[in-house]
């Protein structure tokens, strides 16, 4: 057994500077790695990168690191929801690259399995595509996407082992599997560290052999976006 | 005239026997509580769900179960969760039977633009250009005209798009439309919606041939 556990959260981001490009798993506030944001909130290095489908809410999530004034650039398919975000983007200060969800996906996808680029009929025909390269395949047109390059991925489980394996919960599962193994190095925190054996090798979502680290979460709001219920009849 | 739960009850209709569907935000959410009770129908949320169920009771409520909205929902028996990567791969690789989403604008020729207006609102296109891209049955559900009374169904779309020539059917307030090579044929008006309304309410070509039946909801 290889191990990835580190014992505390800034082992968990050593090496982590000013101006580097981030993937942060999570899908709105769901499966967000609230841990490692919380920490590079405190550690307040600037000119990030982030790679996220969402940007979180104004006071939670990466809404946190834009509060500060973290990020340079957000790449992200949906940035509703949050007011400082737009403010800043309106205002020039915040770089925003807008891309098709699935694109996203398969952006990181192809950092993780190896391929340089895709074909997508994503965007095909929208601004989304203008000055990228094009080439019809059986009819049909698609734009070509580059694998993301990214220094660090940041993603969220719901278990895991000190093998790097790792076990998502629900929708929380996401973007946090595309992302490992798609940066340099890939941080795994996780609600519920269990000892090496404990997992079922059949169930495993993510082997270990893409992450870096892994650590227990301190603590997990798992704050919720849109409460919806129905009543009881 | 048709409010958005009119829409939403007869885009139902259009909802089949063994279909998995894709429902946007909105409008397209409602449709699952008029689908027949005696079809078998999965839902997508390309978040990362299949057999989507109704929202939880109070108190029954679990964070990392969600729909694209946002929205805690439940599962149904043989529902299953799954990444981005493959919930894109179920909807790119056309493995979802019908999409249905909201518009800003949609033009004769199924044009669509639903995520940006520039200068005003900048929200994201999440994966609606996914969708709209690789759908072969893709469903408009919105209202016929925008809140100052202008035309939605335009010559050509004003807004950034989301996607070119993809749109096939538009179900509005007052009227089913199928979108031809020719423009936007009329296939149905609204309760109490005349032939004559809705050519006032349409900016593009409209095609309206022979009697033009009335809903049936």
């Amino acid at each position: 057994m290889i191990n990835k556990k580190v014992d505390n959260i800034s082992e968990a981001l050593k090496g982590v500077s000013d101006n580097m490009t981030f993937m942060f798993g999570g899908f709105g506030l769901s499966g967000i790695p609230e841990n490692a944001i919380a920490d590079l909130v405190k550690r307040n290095i600037k000119g990030l990168t982030c790679i996220s489908n969402n940007a979180g809410v104004d006071d939670f999530g990466l809404g946190l690191l834009l509060h500060q004034k973290q990020i340079k650039k957000m790449v992200s398919s949906y940035v509703g929801e949050n007011d400082e975000f737009e403010r800043q983007m309106l205002s020039g200060e915040l770089d925003v690259e807008l891309i098709p969800q699935g694109t996203l996906a398969e952006r990181c996808r192809a950092a993780q399995a190896g391929f340089p680029a895709i074909y997508t009929p994503a965007g095909y025909g929208t601004e989304v595509a203008e000055g990228k390269e094009t080439r019809e395949f059986d009819g049909k047109m698609y734009v070509l996407e580059h694998a993301f390059k990214a220094d660090f991925a940041f993603v969220k489980a719901w278990k895991g082992d000190a093998a790097g394996n790792l076990i998502f919960k629900g929708t929380a599962r996401n973007f946090n599997p595309v992302m490992c193994g798609a940066a340099k190095i890939t941080v795994a925190e996780v609600e519920e560290l269990v000892p090496v054996g404990e997992l079922d090798p059949n169930q495993i979502h993510i082997p270990g052999i893409f992450v870096q680290r892994i650590f227990q979460g301190e603590m997990y709001e798992k704050r919720i976006e849109q409460l919806t219920v129905r009543q009881k009849a | 005239m048709l409010d958005k739960n009119g829409i939403a009850k007869r885009i139902a209709k259009e909802v089949q026997d063994g279909y998995y569907v894709n429902l946007g935000i909105g409008i397209p959410t409602l449709v699952a509580n008029y689908v027949r009770d005696d079809i078998e129908v999965e839902f997508q949320s390309e978040n990362g769900v299949l057999g989507m169920g109704p929202f939880p009771f109070e108190g029954e409520e679990d964070a990392d179960i969600i729909n694209a909205g946002k929205q805690t929902i439940t599962t149904l028996p043989g529902a299953s969760f799954f990444d981005s990567a493959m919930s894109f791969a179920m909807i790119r690789g056309q493995h979802v039977d019908l999409t249905i989403l909201g518009a800003m604008e949609v033009s004769e020729n199924g044009d669509i633009a639903n995520w940006k207006i520039p200068g005003k609102m900048v929200k994201g296109m999440g994966g609606a250009m996914d969708l709209v891209a690789s759908a072969e049955n893709i469903i408009v559900a919105m209202m016929h005209t925008n809140r100052a009374g202008e035309s939605k169904l335009l010559k050509n779309c004003s807004l950034p798009l989301t996607g070119v020539g993809c749109v096939k059917k538009i179900v509005t307030n007052m009227a089913v439309i199928e979108v031809t090579s020719k423009g936007f044929k009329l296939l149905e008006r609204a309760p109490g919606v005349s032939v004559d309304d809705i050519k006032n309410a349409t900016e593009g070509a409209l095609i309206i041939e022979g009697d033009i039946p009335e809903m049936k909801l």
